[in-house]
């Protein structure tokens, strides 16, 4: 056995961290804080939470982003996180089936508390072709611009892939704006009643996936600045699109479901 | 099976003391914290159920005043800590993380670094169930956290705590089952196909994909829970137009897989135990994958038979009877390949092995039990009675948890390097067994004469059968004390085990490195020659 000793595989061997445990006490004091917030005594624990969570994100992904460019990532490293991006992003698919679930069952099933109709008696709903239907253009426009980026990454065209993900970006806070200029006019109460649970909650949690995935990709292009993405390891990038990808495919299924189908006959706002 | 070569334990910049295990990336040191973190969890659960059974060992008040509200804190707490912190850390982030790498000649997880948050979101999400019992009148909502006892049955920060802790322990379990898929589908040596797979590290693989597909409904019905509770959402409040029955739909499209979460790993166990000491491989090796996929896959469609007594058509009901008892198939495979492996076979009945037979006999008598709950008719009478609670802890408290201790007594010796005693750890089997039987066994009869659960006190007609549970449960106790008392003495005065103790039955690859299992094993990563894995 001469050779027992020498390493003859690609894994990374992760050197010891502080950020996993860091990260547990962040979310604790987060959730801790929010227990305390709730309930009329201080959301002071619940911001240093929040600010910790922020900081252990930061910096280690600021380590696994060192550690790419320094070679650790391989080929059978890379594809280890092409795994967990996807089971990840399989994982986000089924924390929104439970938010149509709770759509559908209303919808699907009015009760005579809503007056056995859907959208409820006495909700005014937004006009389908407004502005929901600009912001799906503009989502699927943001997933064009994210493809282009991508193409002109792996040609080795650092300038088109900043374009790209610089339209992608603003595309994503446009949607935003719109998206929360759209709130501020509901004619329905987050705490009105059913249907503005369900609605406010599944588009509620999509926005906060863009805002999220919109942040991804900004860091992708502070990287792509900084000239870290090669047209062979780019799986930062790649997540960030597969991600925006996920958030754009919700985004057809809330807007064909919720505010086309769902909006039913009934009398609209605006 | 053979590895042409196998550990290491060099270079390794490991920092002593605490940060050995709070900055760990290290799959055995994170492994064996969970085990711990396992033990504590089985010891809490345990102290609680004993004290509910001194309760009921009479009729009348007892030690908890004969309070409903404080016993059905218990009973919540009892629940929820044997599912999140014993079973599924010590299956999962316990033996899994210990060795599934070794299984499947790998130098280490995936991603060693979530490997450690996967363990750490664990002590925040503790503290907060721990603590729940203690805040105002504490969470007495079962497991379940059923709406609308859970929303405005209980206005106080108990329940709130409640559903945090499961957040934590749900996002940990997410990352541990994207990190175990990842690893078992990119870091299997050369040669280690997946039909060469031992069949631990599949029972792991399906369960890993059942919580990355279940736990985020969960996660999703009680973030509804929290915001109905404390946001004025109305999900579940039936006068707004909200519907406490989409709980129940939501809870259990988690909860039915999380039951297979907890037995599959159990499964794994003893389908290695099993073959080691009957020295012949297990019977039917592809048969018993597709079993384990075909119970995961069938396990996601039949949650409504939960739900029989909440108001269903008579069509759904129909399909979930139906759909229920075909699960009886995949599992009739696995316990007749069991047997079928036994079956001529040179049988040693050393205390792995005692445990894994324990299982299939008492798993069978759950499972059984479970065939006939299935029948919605025969639900309706049985829902929520003590039926149910023989019948659940029959497939758990017998069946994951006899997985667990074949599981120990089999890889201790690996885990520490020193083996158990045989005589003590007969002892502890036997003890165990005959407890848990005389607790679980007339809690059937007790169903079945109508005795429901949930409450702290029963008619004097039944006070028999609860005083022989209750004894049994003493019995179990003094069970767990002798397991404690094994545990400290092999740590201390166990004999040195070898690196394969079991001979040439055991032939996963754990068993060709040394015990104990030095902190780097395949740096060296070895190559699968043999032309059938896993036995």
């Amino acid at each position: 056995m001469a050779d027992a000793h020498t390493r003859n595989h690609d894994y990374h061997m992760v050197e010891p961290s502080p950020w996993p445990a860091l990260g547990a006490l962040a979310a604790g004091l987060l959730l801790i804080g929010t227990v305390l917030g709730m309930h009329g005594y201080t959301w002071v624990v619940a911001a240093l939470g929040l600010l910790l969570v922020l900081y252990t994100m930061f910096v280690w992904w600021r380590d696994v982003v060192r550690e790419a460019e320094t070679g650790s990532h391989t080929k059978v490293v890379q594809l280890g996180l092409r795994y967990g991006m996807v089971l990840f992003i399989a994982s986000e698919v089924m924390f929104f089936v439970a938010w149509f679930w709770a759509f559908f069952n209303s919808s699907l099933f009015p009760t005579a508390e809503m007056g056995g109709t859907w959208p409820p008696e006495g909700v005014q709903v937004f006009r389908t072709w407004d502005l929901p239907f600009l912001n799906t253009l503009i989502l699927l426009t943001s997933g064009t611009t994210v493809t282009w980026a991508h193409h002109a990454l792996k040609e080795g065209n650092r300038k088109g892939l900043i374009q790209g993900l610089w339209l992608t970006i603003i595309l994503g806070a446009i949607f935003t704006c719109i998206q929360a200029y759209e709130y501020s006019h509901a004619a329905f109460a987050f705490n009105g009643g059913i249907y503005g649970s369900t609605f406010f909650m599944a588009t509620g949690f999509h926005g906060l996936h863009v805002i999220i995935g919109t942040i991804f990709l900004t860091v992708c292009l502070i990287r792509a600045y900084q000239g870290h993405f090669t047209p062979d390891q780019h799986f930062g990038f790649e997540a960030a699109a597969w991600y925006w990808h996920f958030v754009d495919v919700v985004w057809l299924f809330l807007f064909s479901c919720i505010y086309w189908w769902g909006s039913g006959a009934a009398p609209v706002a605006g | 099976m053979n590895a042409q070569s196998h550990a290491h334990g060099a270079h390794d910049h490991t920092p002593s003391g605490w940060r050995r295990y709070v900055y760990s990336t290290n799959h055995k040191d994170i492994g064996t914290m969970y085990i711990v973190f396992g033990l504590i969890g089985g010891l809490a659960g345990g102290i609680l159920s004993m004290l509910m059974r001194i309760e009921l060992a009479e009729p009348g008040p007892g030690i908890l005043g004969g309070d409903d509200q404080i016993f059905n804190v218990f009973v919540s707490a009892h629940g929820l800590i044997m599912v999140f912190f014993l079973v599924m850390p010590t299956f999962i982030g316990g033996f899994g993380n210990w060795m599934i790498p070794m299984m499947i000649g790998a130098p280490d997880m995936a991603f060693p670094r979530m490997n450690n948050i996967s363990f750490w979101l664990l002590i925040p999400s503790a503290i907060l169930l721990y603590a729940s019992p203690f805040v105002g009148d504490g969470p007495g909502t079962g497991w379940t956290v059923y709406a609308p006892l859970s929303t405005s049955g209980h206005p106080g920060p108990a329940v709130d705590m409640v559903i945090f802790a499961l957040h934590l322990a749900g996002a940990s379990s997410i990352l541990g089952a994207i990190n175990f898929i990842t690893t078992i589908f990119n870091m299997r040596a050369p040669g280690m196909t997946l039909h060469k797979m031992p069949l631990f590290v599949w029972a792991l693989l399906i369960t890993a994909f059942l919580l990355l597909l279940s736990l985020p409904v969960l996660a999703g019905a009680i973030t509804m829970l929290l915001t109905d509770r404390n946001f004025g959402t109305a999900f579940f409040d039936a006068a707004k137009g909200g519907d406490p029955v989409l709980y129940q739909h939501l809870f259990w499209f988690f909860g039915h897989p999380e039951v297979y979460i907890l037995i599959l790993p159990a499964f794994g166990v003893i389908s290695m135990v099993i073959p080691t000491f009957c020295h012949k491989p297990i019977f039917g090796y592809l048969g018993m994958v597709y079993a384990m996929i075909a119970i995961g896959v069938i396990g996601f469609v039949v949650w409504a038979h939960h739900m029989y007594t909440a108001g269903m058509p008579i069509n759904a009901r129909a399909y979930f009877v139906a759909a229920t008892m075909v699960i009886a198939v995949p599992t009739g495979i696995k316990i007749f390949s069991w047997i079928a492996t036994m079956w001529g076979g040179s049988i040693e009945f050393k205390v792995p092995m005692l445990w894994s037979i324990g299982l299939i006999f008492l798993f069978t008598v759950g499972g059984v039990t479970g065939v006939v709950l299935a029948n919605a008719g025969i639900d309706y009478a049985l829902h929520d009675t003590y039926y149910v609670v023989a019948h659940f802890h029959y497939v758990l408290s017998m069946g994951a948890l006899f997985g667990i201790f074949a599981g120990f007594y089999y890889w201790i010796g690996k885990m520490c390097g020193r083996q158990y005693n045989e005589a003590f750890g007969q002892i502890h089997f036997w003890l165990t067994f005959i407890g848990v039987n005389i607790t679980f066994f007339p809690q059937h009869f007790l169903g079945v004469a109508g005795m429901p659960r949930r409450i702290a006190d029963y008619p004097d007609a039944l006070a028999g059968w609860n005083l022989v549970s209750s004894l049994g449960s003493y019995l179990s106790g003094v069970a767990a004390l002798w397991f404690l008392f094994v545990l400290w003495h092999t740590m201390t005065r166990g004999e040195k085990c070898a690196d394969n103790p079991w001979g040439e039955g055991a032939n996963s690859l754990e068993w060709t490195v040394p015990s104990p299992a030095p902190f780097h094993t395949f740096e060296h990563v070895p190559t699968i020659r043999s032309s059938a894995g896993g036995h």
